[in-house]
């Protein structure tokens, strides 16, 4: 299975080249979709057949196995979680482009961006060192920036001049970062630099200084408050499916995933990363659901939410990291912590692009965003609504849906943890969400027509799409115990063994 | 040598971060997330650079027919230099992008001020 690992990236890169070459030939420009499609499915069916295996070291370059000289692609079981995740919200996401894009011209541009975009999101969760994983989180960053001002409206254009400026604020702190972090290991691979760490000794100020740094740039990119300012602007300006990818998986795979992997593997969880990370998720998932309450633009308000549920995921790995740097540290709780933040970042995956997709197949046959225009949808629309409605009810965290249960995980762990008072927070949260979608019902899904008497069902590419997230909201709360046992369980030992998984197969 | 080199990073990166911050023209944002940008490719190159025995180290090329062993002990560490021409390159398609999409704003609103570009609110 070793020889599959490089083409998770391979194929989305070279595919992205061809689908811009392919547009340039006359009579094969229809054949650019069918491309996208297939390049998208074949990495989720790798990172599927992925699952289960051992934990597999590449060498890229023909520098020598074990030689960290060359790309070292590490796919351990949190490289395997976050590439499911990736590929599964990126088919989904490039089949209801299929349908959805129509009203755009150039298509092929957007196909080819969205391929490079996923490419770089696969290459991020991939990389054995510090320098890989910055670079493909740019290429990543520069393919979403040009997405998000996609359609060129005034709007849209803002939305992506602001992002873009905060974005490569960030990127120059990361990068800032790990220059510190090799000047002082001279070592750039992760498992190396971590051993380097603890000779020059882990609390000494150069190290706290590129742990500031790149904390600042990861919550940049991750949108935790007080770094979030670009978020509500952004995602809702994107295309439907641009949207999905965002909120659903960019901001995990070069945020969350990112800042979990730099603090437990590189850096080694203690106790002022830990504090740092429970703040920034308090602060994220209180502000973020006050501000999305007030909303009246349907997309505007799912972004909102996007900051709030990404709190609960880094609030969770605080207090996982903080039972970690504890002088006994309780393993079967610092795991249940890990696996109750895993657990929401692939749920939250599931559900958020599943909203921003239904909002997409709205905005479309509607013609509008703002829910007190809305009313009716439920008879006009039934699918999309039924959807629509799965997925707010896992948001809000009803059982038997996946939101659910990830949230009762968290809220349990964090007792155990000893964070009584954030626990309470946390359920509070969770109702201020649930009051919150059931405005998004009481306005766009009941009540009378008036403005979308028009509306009808949306076309079935985008509906195939909708009922796939929908079910797998629902299996996912179903399947909980199997999923953390093949999925969730080997994520969280992969982060609790701090940098034990990237070492296998390494000779110094 | 050591102190020096953060400081003077430092204070090139705040000169840029203030002009992200505190300008309102688009191209003087721009020019401020390039300052930004330069002050950490300064950083990677100067920490690279040794000094052997109060002898400045060479650049890292070997020259035809050299021992590899004695320009390893004489020569500056090249890793951050090719690791800074790739923050380079990922820079001018940054900095492309930017223009390009200031160009596209000023089209569509008229101006490079970024207090008369807000229409987005809440």
């Amino acid at each position: 299975m070793e020889p599959l690992v490089p083409l998770l990236v391979a194929v989305p890169l070279g595919v992205a080249f061809a689908v811009v070459l392919l547009a340039h030939v006359r009579g094969l420009r229809r054949l650019t979709g069918l491309l996208a499609v297939a390049a998208v499915v074949a990495n989720l069916a790798i990172s599927l057949v992925l699952i289960g295996g051992p934990t597999i070291n590449t060498f890229v370059g023909g520098w020598g196995d074990g030689r960290t000289l060359g790309i070292q692609m590490v796919c351990d079981g949190l490289a395997k979680l976050m590439l499911v995740t990736i590929n599964l919200v990126a088919a989904v996401s490039i089949v209801y482009a299929g349908a959805y894009m129509r009203r755009f011209t150039k298509v092929w541009l957007f196909e080819s961006l969205f391929l490079l975009m996923t490419g770089a999101m696969n290459g991020v969760v991939l990389a054995g060192d510090l320098f890989n994983m910055f670079v493909f989180l740019e290429v990543a960053a520069i393919a979403s920036y040009a997405l998000v001002g996609f359609g060129c409206e005034a709007e849209e254009l803002e939305a992506a001049f602001k992002y873009l400026i905060l974005g490569t604020v960030g990127s120059a702190l990361i990068l800032l970062g790990i220059t510190i972090l090799y000047s002082l290991t001279g070592n750039l691979n992760m498992a190396m630099v971590s051993q380097g760490l603890a000779v020059v000794g882990r609390t000494s100020p150069a190290v706290l200084l590129a742990a500031a740094m790149l904390l600042a740039g990861l919550s940049l990119k991750a949108a935790m408050v007080p770094f979030h300012a670009w978020l509500p602007d952004a995602h809702p300006s994107a295309p439907a499916p641009i949207s999905a990818m965002l909120s659903g998986v960019l901001i995990k795979a070069s945020g969350v995933y990112a800042l979990a992997r730099v603090v437990f593997s590189v850096l080694g969880p203690s106790p002022q990363y830990a504090t740092v990370l429970m703040v920034l998720g308090a602060a994220s998932m209180v502000i973020g659901v006050f501000l999305a309450i007030g909303q009246w633009d349907f997309k505007r308000l799912l972004a909102y939410h996007s900051i709030s549920q990404m709190g609960y995921v880094v609030l969770a790995l605080g207090a996982a990291a903080a039972v970690m740097s504890r002088s006994d540290p309780d393993r079967t709780v610092a795991g249940l912590c890990l696996f109750g933040g895993l657990f929401h970042l692939f749920n939250h995956a599931a559900f958020k692009s599943l909203l921003f997709l239904s909002s997409g197949c709205i905005e479309q046959q509607a013609g509008t965003r703002l829910l007190k225009e809305m009313g009716g949808l439920s008879r006009r629309m039934p699918i999309t609504s039924f959807c629509c409605r799965i997925g707010a009810l896992s948001i809000a965290g009803v059982p038997p849906f996946n939101g659910f249960f990830s949230k009762l995980i968290i809220i349990i762990s964090l007792f155990l943890a000893g964070y009584p008072v954030l626990a309470g927070v946390a359920v509070l949260v969770a109702l201020m969400t649930l009051l919150s979608f059931i405005k998004v019902q009481r306005y766009a899904l009941e009540g009378e027509p008036t403005k979308t008497a028009g509306a009808v069902e949306a076309p079935a590419l985008m509906c195939i799409a909708l009922v796939v997230l929908a079910v797998v909201c629902v299996a996912g709360g179903l399947a909980a115990i199997p999923l953390r046992d093949h999925l969730f369980a080997p994520a969280g030992d992969a982060l609790m063994n701090a940098s034990g998984s990237l070492t296998a197969g390494v000779t110094p | 040598m050591g102190i020096t080199l953060y400081v003077l990073a430092f204070a090139v990166l705040l000169a840029g971060l203030y002009a992200v911050v505190a300008k309102k023209n688009i191209i003087k944002i721009i020019v401020g997330v390039l300052i930004l940008d330069y002050a950490v490719n300064m950083m990677l190159v100067l920490v690279g650079y040794r000094s052997i025995d109060g002898q400045a180290g060479q650049a890292p090329i070997l020259p035809g027919g050299a021992e590899t062993g004695a320009l390893a002990k004489s020569a500056v560490d090249p890793l951050p230099q090719a690791m800074v021409l790739t923050s380079i390159v990922i820079g001018l398609g940054l900095t492309a992008l930017m223009v390009a999409m200031a160009i596209r704003l000023y089209e569509k609103y008229g101006t490079f001020d970024m207090n008369e570009i807000r229409r987005l609110r809440g």
